[in-house]
């Protein structure tokens, strides 16, 4: 029960952070309203037991791509001016979209009530011993590294971060350096 | 414990969030963050369903952990790319930058 409660209290601040990430006017407090919202998916994962994601989250998230996200926006914040409107006029249109969206998914997870309400799945394994859980991150480790697991996806996403790194150097590369300049 | 179904809602919610500012915000670097929020959701979905029906096989952290890669080279690149055009063009604001319609 207490749980549950505390589910409640992580995703309804997750979820106003994210709505503030969304609809804020100064995109520097959508920003760090965004490092909330991470934290409290961080907070998600602690309670599905899966620490070892909550500390990638923390470390990722939280300590890498949110400082990349406000270096950009104090990079390229003049013009951003707090009066203007932060929504395009495709707004209306926008939010139709994603309230559909919304609607067939939990339409979806709605229909599969009664197989999870009746245990036949969903809940398949509620309770499982704690051993399991802890052994999961060296499952994690063996299977990344397993041949006939994940070793291919593995080294793909290390020559996708290489290509992603030596592009983004590329393309923020300054065509004059400032010295050129004077 | 928590029943599933309430992991898989506040994903979904976090997710139309996310699509909503994809489609209605107008500044390039906030759409970046908004499509952040939509990979969190799917991560959520991923770790809620490794927890509650497949424990015994880490298939869902190992995904969640390519999703965070791929979340990290996008935002990246993306942002980059957002510098590039602010000094090509002086703005981030989606709208202006329609040089290949015309």
């Amino acid at each position: 029960m207490a749980q549950n409660i505390l589910f409640i209290v992580v995703s309804a601040f997750t979820l106003i952070m994210g709505w503030i990430v969304v609809s804020n006017r100064n995109l520097f407090h959508a920003a760090l309203a965004l490092m909330g919202s991470f934290l409290g998916v961080a907070g998600l994962y602690v309670l599905l037991e899966a620490g070892f994601l909550a500390a990638a989250q923390l470390l990722i998230y939280i300590g890498a791509i949110s400082i990349l996200v406000i270096f950009a926006i104090m990079m390229t914040r003049r013009l951003m001016q707090t009066t203007e409107t932060p929504f395009n006029n495709q707004w209306i249109l926008g939010g139709v979209v994603s309230l559909l969206a919304l609607a067939v998914t939990l339409f979806v997870i709605v229909r599969y009530w009664p197989l999870e309400a009746a245990g036949r799945v969903g809940s398949l394994r509620p309770d499982v011993p704690g051993a399991m859980i802890e052994g999961s991150v060296v499952q994690l480790g063996a299977a990344l590294v397993d041949v006939n697991q994940y070793v291919l996806p593995f080294e793909v996403a290390s020559v996708l971060l290489l290509a992603a790194l030596i592009g983004a150097i590329v393309v923020a590369w300054p065509e004059r350096l400032p010295k050129d300049r004077e | 414990m928590v029943p599933l179904s309430w992991y898989l809602i506040v994903a979904a919610i976090l997710f139309a969030m996310g699509l909503y500012g994809v489609i209605a915000r107008r500044n390039a670097v906030a759409i970046l963050m908004s499509v952040e929020l939509m990979l969190n959701a799917v991560n959520i979905n991923l770790i809620a369903f490794w927890r509650y029906l497949t424990p015994d096989r880490p298939v869902g952290l190992a995904w969640s952990l390519f999703v965070l890669a791929l979340a990290a080279a996008e935002a990246a690149v993306g942002l980059a790319l957002v510098i590039s055009v602010y000094r090509e063009r002086d703005s981030v604001i989606a709208d202006e930058l329609d040089s290949l319609k015309y």
